[in-house]
């Protein structure tokens, strides 16, 4: 048997952007084991509802993660009116799709930045990131902010979008598809590309079920599995299909994505067709007073925002279970057995938020 | 559109074998989370199989011990992880156990009872100002749950 070292990973290392550290125990060059260490920055989020009214705590549910804002926020929001059996306006549910798909648009387009940059493909780095600007300029435009949309709330969205501006918004993506198509052609085609992520990180449909594996992880070893298809927001009006590979290495998780930003934009352009005229908001009266589990697809897969309140406008407990929480089982799962050079690969194409998991 | 969700309160010593006719069943785990109640914990195992969302609950004291489920779902050891450091709950025969060390608090088990504060529900209307002093003060909750020490 081969001498075993350990060797840290994190948590700071070029690959990534997040603390997150793994202690690797290799044999020669191959991983047998992966022990997983989180909580360098742990915020402990879930315990600000003792502070802050169900109403105002949206702020800090949008604020848990940047790449996942609307979506943290979306998903908390739903959970509050389902709990308070409040009926949001059907506009409100559109606005709501249509910002959460421009949300996964962007955070996918930097993925893919992120993961040029991991290449070592800098001018790839560089072209994502200047078509991510087109998609939060679009952002900043209708919702007055960057990154954190804030546009969310109990009862329906803060903002609505004119007509006018939702049309130039599907010229401007439609516009951003093309590029897309030249830039993505690198990552599909490019034989380095290629050579550093077929065949490397699998793992196989079964154990992505047994490991409970959400998102692009899941769906490329072929697990059915999008929460946009249970129906919430607007989304029982739109074709959603979950976009699934069967390969289920690092090259499939890489499709997936790629294939995810042209159906976003395809949702997009069918929530602008469809959104029909009227109010945005619902006036909110009384407390929230029962539980639920709100489920939305973030870009890094199914999320889960638990609420429970006793009739004070203080909520009693509120817990948000991330993907990147979820996905850590599989992600040592994937690294034994894998080559220590494959390891920084390996975590980019896993995509790890660990602003969400450090909620 | 609210899903639809199904509730099911267990007992505890139900769990495994429970949990285990789920996993022969083909649900996959979702997540474990646990709620801080006025004396006690309340803990929910979530389960979905074919976009169906079901959980298993059942309530436990500071005192009682949990068995583990990871032997059945590999990944259970992080949730279970997870209740242990921060609300201060005993799992028993965890597959992978940090022992305290998974998450890194400033204060021990953050969300036990004697740091976490339940908000009192709301007073019923018509109440008599006597009456409502007298609800204020449950004799049930404890000093150190009135006062979070954070």
């Amino acid at each position: 048997m081969a001498h075993r070292n350990i060797i840290p990973l994190g948590p700071q290392h070029p690959v990534l952007l997040e603390p997150i550290h793994f202690d690797l125990v290799t044999e020669d060059e191959t991983v047998v084991d992966a022990v997983p260490s989180i909580s360098y920055v742990h915020r402990g989020l879930e315990r600000l509802v003792e502070k802050r009214d169900f109403n105002d705590f949206v702020h800090v549910a949008d604020r848990i993660c940047g790449l996942c804002s609307i979506q943290h926020a979306m998903g908390y929001c739903q959970a509050v009116e389902a709990v308070m059996g409040i009926e949001v306006p059907e506009r409100a549910l559109y606005l709501r799709t249509i910002w959460a798909e421009l949300g996964r648009i962007h955070s996918h387009i930097f993925w893919l930045g992120v993961a040029a940059d991991g290449f070592g493909y800098e001018s790839l780095f560089m072209q994502s990131m200047r078509l991510r600007e087109v998609v939060l300029d679009i952002i900043e435009e209708t919702t007055g902010a960057r990154i954190i949309f804030g546009v969310c709330k109990v009862g329906g969205v803060r903002r609505d979008i004119d007509p006018e501006t939702l049309k130039g918004i599907v010229q401007r993506l439609t516009t951003l598809g093309v590029d897309l198509e030249e830039l993505t052609a690198v990552f599909i085609n490019d034989y380095g590309i290629k050579h550093r992520l077929e065949g490397v990180g699998f793992i196989s449909k079964e154990d992505a079920y047994t490991l409970g594996c959400v998102g692009p992880l899941a769906r490329a070893s072929g697990f059915d599995t999008d929460m946009r298809t249970i129906g919430y927001a607007a989304y029982p009006h739109l074709d959603v299909e979950p976009m699934l590979e069967q390969s289920g290495d690092c090259y499939g998780r890489c499709l997936v994505r790629i294939r995810e930003i042209f159906q976003s934009i395809d949702l997009i352009r069918q929530a602008a067709g469809k959104i029909p005229e009227g109010p945005i908001d619902v006036k909110v009266k009384g407390t929230p007073n029962g539980e639920y589990f709100s489920r939305v697809e973030q870009p890094r897969g199914e999320v889960i925002h638990y609420v429970k309140g006793n009739g004070s406008k203080f909520l009693q407990r509120f817990r948000v279970r991330v993907p990147t929480f979820t996905n850590i089982p599989a992600m040592i799962k994937i690294m034994k057995g894998s080559q220590v050079a494959d390891i920084p690969n390996i975590i980019i194409t896993l995509d790890p938020c660990i602003s969400c998991t450090e909620r | 559109m609210s899903e639809p969700q199904e509730i099911i309160p267990i007992g505890k010593n139900e769990l495994v074998g429970i949990v285990a006719g789920l996993f022969a069943e083909g649900h996959r785990l979702v997540q474990i989370s646990c709620t801080t109640l006025e004396c006690a914990y309340e803990l929910n195992y979530s389960f979905d199989k074919n976009y169906r969302f079901k959980n298993l609950r059942f309530t436990v004291t500071q005192e009682e011990e949990i068995q583990s489920i990871s032997v059945i779902y590999p990944n259970a050891f992080l949730y279970e992880n997870e209740i242990h450091d921060l609300f201060g709950l005993t799992i028993k025969n965890m597959t992978v156990d940090y022992h305290g060390t998974l998450y890194r608090t400033a204060i021990k088990t953050p969300y036990s009872i004697e740091n976490c504060r339940v908000p009192a529900p709301p007073k019923p209307k018509g109440e008599k100002p006597q009456e409502r002093g007298k609800a204020e003060a449950n004799p049930q909750q404890p000093e150190a749950s009135k006062q979070p020490k954070e």
